[in-house]
């Protein structure tokens, strides 16, 4: 993203998962190495852990969000990214992140910019709550 | 503040595909290492929440099988230990990562682990809540500062409402 096409308010949005598969959960569990039943365990989650059933890993709500964010900067441009976890997600879901500009600034000589990171669920129950920081391309 | 263990983590090509493939990301430059030349990203980089895939190279971490230990998933029974609490060792609450520079295949990360706050907090959803922070700093292969993730978890009194 070059620092002559933003402005501070400017929001972008991406549907970052439509009908959230339970094997994107497995794939997803397999690639990071958190193979905690509450995400692959239908039985575990309904008849031990008290859950309705697997749930997303917090972490690969936050890794779909993220792709919103290295869609505008350019995944070597990050330099932070962080979020909360407000709401859990579930397969089925529909999530859509909305990245809102917040400040523009320069550091060291390089154009930077700072973006509100908020994901929503298909019912408007936001999921993750968080900010990005990411070096603009002159 | 004392660190409190290190993992020698080896980013490859081929894990950082798998992984952007499961957060749902075909951006080419995660998927071809032979897109160095002329891509616009460069080279291969990982995705920014791939530092959390260490877990994978954590002989300690918990939520993976391991050789001779009973594990607390369903197999024959809903759960593989009997009188496992309902929760199963809590959630995540919050993470943050902040990059001196990108991830690449062919990096040799060294992972050190220490403990940051810890705090409580009532809930309606799921009684008492119990914060601990944890900080990880990804140093590489010439001990330069790569990355510093700083992550929350939480553990419930018990599971969290759906409201």
């Amino acid at each position: 993203m070059k620092a002559s096409e933003i402005s501070v308010g400017q929001t972008f949005e991406k549907v970052v998962v439509e009908d959230l598969k339970r094997t994107q959960l497995v794939m997803y569990s397999g690639a990071s190495g958190d193979y905690n039943p509450l995400h692959t365990d239908d039985l575990y989650c309904k008849e031990a852990a008290g859950y309705p059933g697997v749930f997303a890993h917090g972490m690969l709500t936050m890794g779909m969000t993220g792709t919103l964010v290295t869609d505008l900067f350019g995944a070597e441009n990050v330099r932070k990214y962080g979020v909360r976890f407000t709401n859990q997600v579930w397969p089925g879901d529909t999530l859509t992140a909305t990245a809102t500009v917040q400040d523009i600034r320069e550091e060291d000589g390089r154009a930077m910019a700072e973006v509100g990171i908020e994901t929503k669920n298909q019912d408007g129950k936001t999921v993750v709550l968080g900010a990005a920081t990411g070096l603009l391309e002159d | 503040m004392s660190d409190e263990k290190t993992v020698t983590f080896p980013v490859e090509g081929a894990h950082v595909m798998m992984f952007a493939r499961s957060i749902g990301d075909y951006n080419p430059a995660y998927h071809d290492p032979g897109k160095g030349e002329g891509n616009p990203m460069g080279a291969q980089v990982a995705p920014p929440t791939f530092p959390q895939a260490v877990a994978q190279f954590d002989p300690d971490y918990p939520l993976r099988i391991k050789d001779g230990e009973a594990w607390f998933g369903s197999g024959g029974k809903p759960s593989g230990i009997e009188g496992r609490p309902a929760t199963s060792g809590g959630l995540h609450a919050e993470q943050h990562f902040e990059y001196t520079r990108p991830v690449r295949p062919g990096d040799v990360l060294t992972a050190r682990y220490s403990q940051g706050e810890t705090w409580e907090k009532e809930s309606r959803r799921a009684g008492k809540l119990t914060f601990t922070e944890r900080l990880v700093d990804y140093y590489d292969q010439d001990g330069d500062h790569v990355c510093r993730a700083r992550g929350v978890g939480v553990r419930t009194e018990r599971p969290v409402d759906r409201g």
